[in-house]
């Protein structure tokens, strides 16, 4: 599907929506033309299965965490089915692309293999400020260092084309000067915004995989690709499935150590107990739930300030919900072995309505 | 080549079958989420935190910063995505200076580094009037498995040992590879709160 000229300024998410009604009858499609984090999670509970097409690492793995966030574990450490919010996720770089399934619980999710990712290029900021040797370093010149000077607190808009034409023509300026070929406004946006010109066959492979996948998951007529398909059309064309396994301990998607207590316990009971429980072992504990640093163990000016925490209930700290993830940090193992750890704890306070289906068996 | 009116069918076909399957697997999923709302007190699902955030907890929680060094935390305990790091040289051209770090950690941390900017205006070979900082582990040679506490040691290192070689400042840069004793002058003077050549520097001693 291709936007027409009078569709320039509109946002695509409506004119998508729009075309593809226009095009399939019977289908309904919504259109929200927002940032993602925007969104309150119910909004995504309410879908069975969500299909990206998103432009960063930083956005997926938001969507990832959302949608693994809804997933929930049985005592034995499985997946609960009706928990279960699969995703669809696709991209493409030139002529490059993938598309892979995320079913959290099953499959790995995008914390899972986000460590696959190369480093980011990055220039030393004294090559971009005293030796250029190519366009690149010009352009980010203008954009990290001469912008600064010369704008002092307003930051850099990449959407702004007038922000744009700014850096575009310094780094002209700067190529001039050190007589550096290359600097063309195109390049200007690439290297700023790490835009990659779209291919119109990369984008119409790597959609339909991520179209076909998405049937298969709601019809069940086929299996699905398992788990990441990579396609390179840059020299012939090479397309690969590959089956990644996922991070048992991963702190997004995996299940945690399941932990029960009484409502009563204090926070340094609780942390004295992952000293002994036989799946931790952890020392020089500190505690985090959703964002709420618990107890910190270092820098001395949070130790002093969470101190106080150690003597009131985990359960009242928790805010006085049922059941709910924590994480731990601490070093576990033995003698000189010790290293350090993040672990995921899954704590359910026994005795508080709602949990009537779970299996008593285990916990500290 | 199919005809369209056939490929309008399929399409139709395959919305149909769309729909019964999401039909089903909906109600199901719906009804367990109700429960699921219900069982929390009624309470919606509260943002949980980002992995980097987890990451950037462990990191601080496990700190062991010199002592010439303290952090600070202007939004409370609970941001520990935006602090500060004071550094306060105890040998070295820059004895006796305090100098003033602000540290910005991404969502993806630590997949990308941390971004750090110098809040005190310092006469350094590797350190701007506009507070950029020329430090490798901070842009290219950044990896994953490094840590704030790396970070603030390769800070302290610029006091201890100012680099002319990679020169963000190439006046203060050419002074220390001409003139020892001059550089020491103009960094006493700058950090006392002083002129050095057109630029003012405010006291930071």
């Amino acid at each position: 599907m291709s936007f027409e000229f009078q569709d320039v300024g509109k946002p695509k998410a409506e004119v998508a929506a729009r075309r593809v009604m226009e095009r399939v009858s019977g289908v309904d499609i919504t259109p929200h033309f927002c940032r993602i984090e925007d969104k309150p999670l119910d909004f995504y509970s309410d879908f069975s299965i969500i299909v990206l097409g998103l432009d960063s690492i930083e956005a997926r793995s938001y969507i990832n965490a959302v949608a693994c966030g809804f997933l929930e574990y049985d005592s034995d450490d499985n997946p609960r089915e009706e928990t279960v919010k699969p995703m669809v996720d696709g991209g493409t770089e030139g002529f490059k692309g993938h598309a892979r399934i995320i079913v959290p619980g099953t499959t790995p999710c995008f914390e899972c293999t986000i460590w696959l990712f190369p480093p980011q290029v990055k220039f030393p900021l004294c090559t971009l400020a005293e030796t250029p040797r190519n366009a690149a370093h010009c352009i980010e010149y203008a954009h990290l260092i001469k912008w600064d000077e010369v704008h002092g607190k307003k930051s850099f808009d990449p959407d702004n084309p007038e922000d744009m034409q700014w850096v575009y023509s310094e780094a002209v300026k700067r190529a001039e000067l050190f007589g550096i070929q290359g600097v063309t406004y195109s390049l200007t946006q690439g290297v700023v915004k790490n835009i990659i010109p779209a291919i119109a066959s990369t984008n119409a492979i790597i959609s339909a995989a991520c179209a076909l996948e998405t049937l298969k998951i709601v019809s069940g007529c086929s299996k699905t690709l398992s788990n990441y398909l990579t396609y390179n059309g840059v020299e012939g064309l090479h397309t690969k499935v590959t089956e990644f396994v996922r991070d048992k301990d991963c702190l997004v998607c995996g299940p945690g150590v399941l932990i029960e207590l009484e409502k009563s316990v204090t926070l340094k009971k609780f942390i004295d107990q992952l000293e002994d429980h036989p799946r931790l072992l952890l020392t020089k504990v500190s505690v985090t739930h959703r964002g709420n640093n618990l107890y910190m163990r270092a820098p001395p000016v949070l130790e002093e300030m969470t101190r106080s925490n150690l003597e009131l209930p985990l359960f009242d700290l928790m805010g006085g919900i049922p059941k709910d993830i924590i994480n731990v940090n601490g070093m576990a193992g033995k003698g000189d072995g010790k290293q350090s750890c993040l672990r995921k704890l899954r704590v359910v306070f026994k005795g508080v309505d709602g949990i009537s289906d779970i299996d008593m068996a285990g916990g500290a | 080549m199919l005809h369209s009116a056939l490929l309008t069918k399929i399409l139709q076909i395959w919305m149909t079958l769309v729909k019964i399957g999401t039909m089903i697997k909906l109600f199901k999923v719906k009804e367990k989420q109700r429960e699921l709302a219900e069982n929390s007190n009624g309470r919606p699902p509260v943002k949980k935190q980002s992995a980097g955030e987890l990451r950037l907890h462990k990191d601080i929680s496990e700190l062991n910063l010199p002592k010439t060094c303290s952090i600070s935390f202007p939004n409370g305990k609970d941001d520990l995505m935006n602090f500060e790091v004071t550094i306060r040289p105890d040998e070295g051209y820059y004895l006796g200076g305090t100098f003033v770090f602000s540290f910005q950690i991404s969502p993806i941390y630590p997949h990308e580094a941390p971004k750090v900017k110098c809040k005190t205006m310092v006469y350094h070979p590797n350190i701007d009037l506009e507070g950029n900082v020329c430090l490798n582990i901070l842009r290219e040679e950044w990896k994953p498995v490094l840590s704030i506490n790396t970070i603030v040691y390769g800070l302290c290192h610029l006091f201890t040992e100012p680099n002319h070689e990679d020169p963000l400042n190439s006046d203060a840069a050419a002074v220390l590879r001409e003139n020892p004793k001059t550089f020491e002058s103009n960094v006493r003077r700058a950090m006392s709160g002083g002129y050095v050549g057109q630029n003012y520097f405010p006291r930071c001693i």
